[in-house]
């Protein structure tokens, strides 16, 4: 990134304080004879530590963007750059080792291991990073007692609540410390009671420890917490700013 | 190194938790997988206790490891071709520490009259101090008593033969063969001993009177028509055959038991491949319990085998995880298999009397009574061939496990 000609080079790229940035960025998906919008031309940027929500009408392209700076889905063009790292053009296996080391998911359900514990739930990512045991161990009794589970990790997914099953998904994405953490949708399966204290708890991780966080939603509520909300519609980035709705003081 | 074994090891507590899952399954799974292994290795040490029973009384009928023959003996097994006595060289050699016992014997085809009647025979002059020490006459003695010496003028002779010739121990017999100049050469003996045996041939047709008493009735001095060796083990007797044929030179025809009864070895060949074949399709039976399974319990897991790949984890370590839930179904199915067998086998040491069903058995050299061998290297091909076939197996599965598409698999309801 350093050696990047003067001419190409934009005073963003390579910065530490940005994270990700898009230029450009084009997805359309096929069904049958039939092209189907993902995301159209989306340019966008987001700094380390932001705390930013993108919202848009159900098939506005807030998934497929997610998708494509998460390096789950190729982009058609463009150029998405994740923590330095150029994430279109990748291959699957450099787009999986990516998505191990430098990105935190968390999704709408289902995103536990059902024979794992909270704990090795937790542990998993790292396991898969190779991270020793006991760094493993401290790291995971550390971050579940940030996301408030200090007593429950010897508990299987099925034995815990909604809330408390994405707490342990919040807890996995932010133990390996990535870059970004990308959750779609995180509080679309809870109660509002449940769906606010995540929220919670996302700006609390997001003031304490500085990292950051897109979330996927169409509750506004939830974008109500954030400090950024980007808005789509088709596939197109129609706003970008603080968060309409100031429900939350 | 230790990340590589760590993850290994996470992997195999995947694969191991996500067995008991569906426990039902799984224990239908690994009854089938028991009872294959447990018939694989029955079956093959039931097969084994046979041949190698057949192997064992065709050397004692024979009997020895290794013979040394006239050369045109074997073609023509007649007096004429006897073998002068041996020479010091060859003496000292069948003294060595390889041999564990040796002797020398006269075999002539014979004819066997009582009142009664006459059949034909091979009559065999031992030397029963010797003999005793290789073959199983002595032992199988049922009536009467052995011979006592290479001079003893008794006769022994089968059971069946016995029956045949409508005489009885203690009776008289003429034994009539040729001499080296075609003369006739008959003798008088007397039935001192009778003999049992499973081979119903062995029974009817050999009789056995002292080698000198042979020797003197077929004017043949001190010429014997075969010397039988015994070495340690029977599966080493080419060896052994190569250093008796140094000391013996060119003159004599020196051979292991597998050029003497190519048949047994042959037996022993085919074993092996009936064997191999039987556990092949003991495991097609299984295979197709097993791919099913795995296919169910990858299909049931669409979703989580989804959300693994979209947190990065890498495919091959998906197709990992599931050969190793494939193996540790087999690992576990074979291990108690094993155990059951080897109890069985264990339970069975004295033998299982197939005389009821398998009467005419006798007469191919089959005992009428089976004992089943467990040996390792049967145990060793049943085992990995289901490993081997079982990791097979599980790589369609697997690769297809691997090739979800993570975006889609998470979002499969
Ligand atoms: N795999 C796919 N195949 C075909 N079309 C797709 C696929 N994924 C998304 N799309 C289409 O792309 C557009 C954007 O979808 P996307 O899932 O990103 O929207 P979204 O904002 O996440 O919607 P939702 O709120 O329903 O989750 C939609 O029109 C959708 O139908
Ligand atoms: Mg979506």
């Amino acid at each position: 990134m350093a050696s990047v000609s003067a001419a190409e080079s934009t005073p963003v790229v390579g910065s530490p304080e940005v994270t990700v940035e898009c230029v450009d960025v084009c997805k359309t998906y096929r069904q049958g004879d039939l092209e189907v919008v993902g995301l159209d031309h989306v340019s966008l940027t987001i700094e380390k530590g932001e705390f930013v929500s993108l919202s848009a009408p159900s098939g506005g392209g807030k998934t497929t963007l997610l998708n494509t700076i998460g390096g789950l889905d190729p982009p058609d063009s463009g150029r998405i750059t994740v923590a330095g790292t150029r994430v279109d053009g990748l291959g699957k296996a450099e787009r999986a080792r990516l998505r191990l080391e430098k990105i935190g998911f968390v999704f709408q359900a289902y995103n536990l291991i059902p024979v794992l514990t909270a704990r090795e739930n937790v542990e998993f990512v790292m396991q898969v990073q190779g991270v020793a045991t006991a760094t493993r161990r401290d790291r995971a009794s550390a971050v579940l007692a940030q996301v408030g589970l200090d007593g429950l990790g010897d508990r299987r997914p099925t034995q815990m609540s909604g809330g408390q099953q994405q707490r342990v998904a919040v807890a996995r994405a932010i133990a390996s410390e990535p870059a970004i953490v990308l959750a779609d949708e995180p509080t679309a399966n809870l109660d509002s009671s449940s769906s606010q204290q995540l929220m919670e708890l996302f700006v609390e991780l997001n003031e304490s420890l500085g990292s950051t966080f897109v979330i996927a939603t169409h509750d506004l509520q939830v974008m109500g917490y954030t400090r950024r909300q980007v808005r789509l519609l088709d596939g197109r980035i129609v706003g970008d700013g603080p968060p309409e709705t100031a429900s939350h003081s | 190194m230790r990340s590589l074994l760590a993850f290994a090891w996470l992997n195999v507590q995947l694969a191991w938790r996500n067995l008991w899952r569906n426990y039902r399954r799984t224990l239908i799974m690994l009854a089938a997988i028991v009872l294959g292994a447990w018939s694989m290795i029955f079956m093959a040490s039931l097969a084994r206790g046979m041949v190698t029973q057949m192997v064992r009384d065709g050397l004692r009928a024979l009997p020895g490891h290794v013979q040394i023959h006239h050369p045109e003996y074997r073609e023509d097994p007649t007096v004429v071709n006897s073998m002068p006595p041996l020479s010091s060289e060859l003496r000292s050699s069948l003294e060595s520490e390889s041999v564990v016992a040796w002797t020398s014997r006269v075999r002539v085809p014979a004819v066997i009259t009582s009142e009664r009647d006459t059949r034909g025979v091979t009559l065999v002059g031992i030397d029963p101090e010797r003999e005793r020490l290789l073959s199983f006459v002595a032992d199988d003695l049922a009536e009467g008593r052995f011979l006592e010496g290479s001079d003893d003028k008794g006769l022994i002779v089968g059971r069946k033969l016995l029956e045949r010739l409508e005489t009885d121990l203690g009776k008289r017999v003429v034994v009539m063969s040729q001499d080296p100049e075609n003369d006739v050469a008959e003798r008088g003996f007397r039935i001192v001993g009778v003999f049992d045996s499973d081979l119903a041939v062995f029974e009817e047709g050999f009789v056995f009177a002292g080698e000198a008493i042979v020797q003197q009735m077929l004017r043949i001095g001190e010429q014997a028509s075969e010397i039988a060796i015994i070495g340690d083990d029977y599966r080493d007797a080419e060896r052994l055959a190569a250093d008796v044929a140094v000391a013996a030179g060119g003159e004599l025809q020196v051979e292991p038991w597998m050029e003497l009864d190519p048949m047994l070895q042959t037996m022993m060949g085919l074993l092996d491949a009936f064997i191999l074949v039987f556990v092949v399709i003991i495991f097609m039976a299984l295979s197709f319990g097993l791919v099913n399974t795995l296919v169910m319990a990858v299909f049931e897991r669409t979703r989580e085998i989804g959300l693994m790949l979209a947190l990065g984890v890498a495919p091959r370590s998906i197709v990992a995880q599931v050969i190793v839930e494939c193996v540790l179904l087999l690992l576990v199915g074979l291990a108690v298999g094993n155990l059951l067998a080897w109890l069985t086998v264990s339970a069975l040491s004295d033998g299982i009397d197939i005389s009821m069903v398998a009467e005419g058995m006798a007469d191919y050299g089959v005992g009428s009574v089976i004992t089943p061998r467990l040996g390792l290297r049967d145990l060793a091909i049943a085992n990995l061939t289901v490993l081997i076939l079982g990791f097979l197996a599980s790589l369609s599965p697997a690769l297809r496990a691997s090739r979800l598409e993570p975006v889609k698999a998470l979002s499969e309801s």
